[in-house]
């Protein structure tokens, strides 16, 4: 589904991805763990060309990922993006996020594009906030109006960057089990994350990144319960004995 | 010299026909000025040097000359050139070009202070720069900017003043005619003065209550 060959990527004489191999396959979940600064987001921002790299291929479903040609506008309404700090557009309400994408860049027919958006913020528990602005909700509320957004495009895949980075810990648990049920659902995601947790119960695969490469990578039991590289042991430590 | 009612009462026709006329050259002007100023802006901020380059230029050379130049220029050098305006038509478009900058960087700060988070979000579910402008970006720019705005409309409404120089009538023209056929200047100046204030506190009050309500939208 999404493939990386050999991904290379520098800002200015700043190499922050050297060379990142890897594929994820359609319906998995798949979650880039690492150090800050370790290339996790650059790399997910380079599948819908928020950043550009200068080396390699990465190809969704065998269609390349240039972020300076035309053909990127259609691989993002593909590809679906969730925020750290979920970027929800503030003069609109709820409803309007989630039907901004399929009404005004798919064109599709209105009362169709509401009735499913009504339905993904069901969904995601937000019934009785449909005409709420972001202003108005919390944190937690509005990734999963950010999560009904991306939902709504229909996207072959969602990206997700550190979705609960900037959230009150009390909140963090409502988007995670929304997550959970994506991942359940077998809708194919990749995943920057901190949540060890979440990594153990609801990924199929965990690739650990480390100065920009591709540490380790394997089923996210084995990574994460077994990590046979000493860095990742080092890592896994830290997050989860934090003392 | 008549009681000051009487006087006032004399005065306040031709006062009350400059008024009108300060009030055309200056929502003319603003209308122009606002449209052409969001050009500049949008130029400036479309991220295409072949855009924003002769935008920035343009933006730069008008904004570098006087405003009484700028009239001078228009009402008697164009003619020279075969463009004949009336006295009317050179001041609204000498004030608008000369506002549109002013307006043009006004909207630009108000661009580019929009959250670098929601160009991306915006491209993130597939739009084009063009529509990400329109649905996204502006409807918040224009929020940001609209402070600033209230006072370039302001400075543009008593600045209209200046177009007196090639023989507009309007209120602060009226004003001096008058005060030089009656000698009353105190009244006369001090009139002119009360009644650019009535435009100006209201346009503030206005201003102030649209900011209130576009920040309640948010």
């Amino acid at each position: 589904m999404i493939r990386f060959t050999d991904v290379h990527k520098s800002f200015g004489s700043l190499e922050v991805l050297k060379g990142i191999d890897a594929e994820v396959a359609k319906g998995e979940t798949v979650c880039l763990i690492g150090p800050s600064g370790s290339g996790k987001s650059t790399l997910l921002r380079c599948v819908n060309g928020l950043e550009d790299y200068q080396q390699g291929e990465i190809a969704i479903e065998g269609a390349r990922v240039d972020a300076h040609a035309p053909s990127i506008h259609q691989i993002r309404t593909q590809v679906a993006m969730v925020f750290q700090r979920f970027n929800l557009f503030p003069h609109r309400t709820a409803l309007e996020n989630v039907m901004e994408g399929p009404l005004h860049v798919l064109g599709e027919p209105k009362a169709e594009v509401r009735d499913r958006a009504e339905d993904h913020l069901r969904r995601v528990g937000l019934a009785d906030k449909m005409n709420a602005h972001p202003a108005a909700l919390s944190g937690g509320q509005q990734q999963r109006v950010a999560i009904a957004r991306a939902l709504a495009m229909r996207p072959r895949a969602i990206l997700m960057d550190e979705p609960t980075s900037a959230l009150d810990p009390e909140t963090v648990g409502d988007v995670l089990s929304v997550m959970a049920d994506l991942a359940h659902e077998h809708m194919t995601m990749l995943v920057v994350t901190h949540e060890i947790q979440f990594a153990r119960e609801a990924a199929d695969r965990v690739l650990f990144l480390d100065g920009g490469r591709i540490v380790e990578q394997g089923p996210a039991a084995d990574v994460l319960t077994s990590p046979q590289h000493p860095r990742t042991q080092d890592f896994l430590r830290r997050v989860t004995h934090p003392v | 010299m008549a009681p000051l009612l009487d006087r006032v009462q004399d005065y306040l026709p031709l006062l009350t026909q400059g008024l009108w006329l300060t009030v055309a050259v200056t929502i003319l002007a603003l209308v122009l000025a606002s449209a052409l100023g969001l050009v500049w802006a949008i130029l400036r901020t479309s991220g295409r040097r072949y855009l924003a380059g002769p935008a920035r230029f343009v933006v730069e050379f008008l904004r570098g000359i006087p405003i009484l130049v700028m009239l001078f220029y228009i009402y008697f050098v164009l003619p020279e050139l075969g463009i004949d305006l009336t006295a009317f038509q050179a001041g609204v478009i000498g004030l608008a070009l000369i506002y549109s900058c002013y307006i043009g960087e006004t909207f630009r700060g108000g661009i580019e202070a929009v959250d670098r988070g929601q160009t991306e979000a915006a491209k993130s579910i597939g739009m084009r720069h063009g529509k990400m402008m329109r649905r996204v970006v502006l409807p918040q720019a224009i929020r940001i900017a609209l402070p600033p705005y209230g006072n370039n409309m302001v400075m543009l409404l008593k600045d209209s003043s200046q177009v007196s120089v090639i023989s507009v009538a309007e209120l602060t023209m009226q004003g001096k005619m008058l005060a030089s056929s009656t000698f009353d200047n105190m009244t006369v100046f001090t009139l002119v003065a009360v009644l650019y204030l009535c435009l100006t506190i209201p346009l503030n009050m206005l201003m102030r209550q649209v900011e209130r309500r576009m920040g309640a939208a948010r």
